[in-house]
């Protein structure tokens, strides 16, 4: 097989990645009796023409880009976080502490101080089975789906016997008493966003943690351990990194980002925890991080490309008779294709490459 | 705790050990030949899906079986393709299966049935009936052993016996066959096979067939058996319980019937509260022992499997060229 150039592998690979899951989706569309025609529509007209459809799409776009870089940040220490759902409800269910036991003057310094329980909340919840990996050998692949359903009992057993108001049947907390602003709440931006939105300044924080995180991989030496690790751990531990430093560090670092995805939807849109508050988002960055090609960057492109399936995906439930879990198909898809299928891309890339030279 | 509660207890162990241990066998054939799969717990979706749905169309139990064997092999297909043919990474492709059997199974039954994507219920021949093993009642008097055979061994689907069938036949090819010897060669030393004129990817795919075959019995059982009919989402993680118990089993087939069997008996610890807390004396709220079965996943995986040393040459693709 002949190498393909690398500005095709950057940017030919996920594109026809994409268009193979796309035309998988179709063909499951038409196999289901649906249109696709009107599907497409139904997702573009919901997703992007208007200030609300574009409002829901970067306010999931916010949430998949934390949720990606979570992926990214393990996949770098050769590590596969599929925990990211339970990292991020547990870091809602840092955030609800926080802010119902704390009365906070400003909701900047409640701001801050959200986004550090998040973040620890969900570190905790990441560096478990990272150190259950590096020190008893346990499959943080396994320990972290098993994760996932002990922080959904969790939280149902805290909204139900401990957080829940008294009179109250929904499992859920009481309303924060901060919240912070909306896009279309900021000066400036309110012409953009004419109409009440979910996306929130958080938006700005999740393009920082991609920029943080970009400068910790590639900037530092600590990211150099992590990747020299990830590459190839006999290497990395002759040269004197400590590997159960290193997977404990990368696995918190991971559920750290995947919890701070809760200041989004929690303190952001919800303003109260619920019950199963992330939504599968954390599994969407999996399909987030494949996609953009584990880079921060990437990450920010692939995000905003779920957002538009995510909120077109929920149209698509709403006005059609497609149900609304065609969006959990495309994500297999994406995943199947970008993921594990790559190198059947690239051979046919190459194969249009090769002729190419020879004409 | 009385006798005849314990044995309810039992009972309900066995089945529901049953789905976990077929999907432990078939990931146990499966990562014994090199391969992978953490799409375990999608190959049992869409079997029960798929057995739910023509169990309910054909009024027959078995042609339900048929098809659950049917998707759950096209889906094992796809990961070979991906796995073997192509070199993909394997826990990644497992995972978009998993999620593709989650988003397709609730499509189909919706489209078919219009049920929020649930399949109709089953009853009569479409489900799998009990069996009563022979002499069950005449030997109910006999103390101590004889409600143990009425209680616990009989009264089960005949999938339940078939799966526990799996576990010796699962043995005999593995260790006292060529086929098995040669799969579980391809699984420590690949090139060792190749060099002796083998073709690792057709052992490979051999396996990953029956893994498929056995994934969709697993599945049709939660559908057609345990169950009547399928719901979203019904395997419940089972996929991934079984490959935690097929590292606890360290990879060999008796180890999987027992590390399923005490599996079994924490998610039917998790069915009977009442029994929980009069042995503990402590009030445990039920997301608790919901959770219990995950729990003590994570408990075994840590601390009781000493040193499980896996097929050597498990998750990679084997490159002829090198």
């Amino acid at each position: 097989m002949r190498p393909i150039p690398r500005w095709a592998d950057l940017v030919l690979v996920p594109l026809v990645s994409l268009l193979l899951a796309a035309v998988c989706a179709t063909l499951v569309i038409l196999a289901i009796g649906q249109n696709p025609m009107e599907a497409l529509e139904t997702m573009v007209a919901g997703a992007l023409g208007s200030a609300y459809g574009w409002g829901y799409t970067l306010y999931y776009a916010t949430s998949f880009i934390f949720t990606g870089l979570a992926v990214t940040m393990a996949f770098h220490a050769g590590l596969f976080n599929i925990g990211g759902e339970g990292q991020a409800q547990l870091g809602g269910l840092g955030i609800a502490l926080m802010l119902l036991f704390v009365p906070f003057p400003h909701w900047s310094i409640a701001l801050l101080a959200a986004t550090v329980a998040a973040a620890v909340f969900g570190a905790i919840w990441g560096a478990i089975p990272g150190w259950l990996q590096a020190k008893r050998g346990s499959h943080v692949v396994i320990t972290t789906i098993m994760f996932n359903y002990i922080a959904y009992a969790l939280i149902v057993w805290i909204l139900v016997d401990v957080l829940r108001p008294a009179g109250q049947a929904e499992p859920a907390t009481a309303r924060f008493a901060v919240g912070i602003p909306a896009l279309s709440d900021v000066p400036g931006l309110s012409s953009i966003f004419t109409q009440a939105v979910p996306v929130n300044i958080s938006l700005f924080m999740a393009l920082i943690a991609c920029v943080a995180v970009w400068a910790l991989l590639w900037r530092t030496p600590l990211g150099y351990e992590i990747r020299a690790f990830g590459k190839s751990e006999p290497a990395a531990r002759y040269a004197g990194i400590r590997p159960v430093r290193t997977v404990m560090i990368a696995m918190a670092l991971s559920g750290a980002l995947a919890g701070m995805m809760s200041i989004n939807n929690v303190m952001g849109d919800s303003g109260r925890l619920l019950q199963n508050s992330s939504e599968g988002a954390g599994f969407i960055g999996i399909a987030v991080a494949l996609m953009g090609r584990n880079h921060p960057f990437g990450v920010v492109l692939s995000a905003l490309l779920f957002g538009f399936l995510y909120q077109g995906g929920a149209e698509i439930g709403l006005w059609t008779s497609i149900p609304i879990d065609l969006r959990v198909v495309v994500q297999g898809l994406v995943i199947l294709f970008t993921g594990a299928l790559d190198h059947m891309v690239r051979q046919m890339l190459s194969v249009l490459f090769s002729r190419r030279k020879v004409a | 705790m009385d006798y005849t509660t314990f044995l309810q207890i039992l009972d309900s162990t066995l089945r529901l050990a049953t789905p976990l241990l077929l999907a432990c066998l078939a990931g146990l054939f499966s990562e014994r030949a090199g391969v992978f799969d953490i799409g375990l717990e999608g190959k049992m979706l869409v079997a029960a899906m798929s057995s739910g749905a023509v169990a309910y169309l054909t009024g027959s139990a078995w042609l339900g079986l048929a098809a659950g064997v049917a998707t759950s092999l096209l889906w094992a297909a796809v990961h070979g393709i991906a796995a073997i043919t192509f070199r993909g990474n394997q826990l990644i492709s497992g995972v978009a299966l998993n999620f593709l059997a989650s988003g397709m199974t609730v499509l189909v039954a919706q489209a078919a049935f219009g049920q929020g994507g649930r399949t109709p219920a089953l009853s009569g021949a479409a489900r799998f009936g009990e069996l009563t093993l022979p002499f069950a009642e005449m030997l109910r008097p006999v103390p101590v052993l004889g409600p143990f055979y009425a209680e616990v061994m009989s009264g089960h689907s005949i999938l339940v016996y078939l799966a526990l069938a799996m576990v010796p036949a699962t043995w005999w090819v593995l260790m006292r066959t060529r086929f098995g010897l040669r799969l579980r060669a391809v699984g420590e030393n690949p090139a060792a096979v190749d060099t002796a004129g083998i073709s690792v990817t057709r052992m490979r795919f051999a396996a990953v067939a029956i893994t498929g075959i056995l994934c969709g019995i697993a599945g049709a059982y939660m559908a057609t058996a345990l169950q009547a009919g399928f719901g979203r989402e019904m395997t419940a993680g089972r996929g991934y319980i079984a490959l935690a118990a097929l590292i606890f089993a360290k990879w060999r087939p008796w180890g999987a019937l027992w590390a399923t069997l005490l599996f079994g008996f924490f998610q039917a610890l998790a069915f009977r509260p009442d029994v929980v807390t009069a042995v503990t004396h402590v009030d445990i709220p039920v997301p608790a022992l919901e959770a219990l079965p995950y729990i003590l996943t994570v408990l075994v995986l840590a601390g009781f499997v000493g040193k499980a040393i896996p097929p050597r040459a498990g998750g990679e693709p084997y490159v002829k060229e090198r």
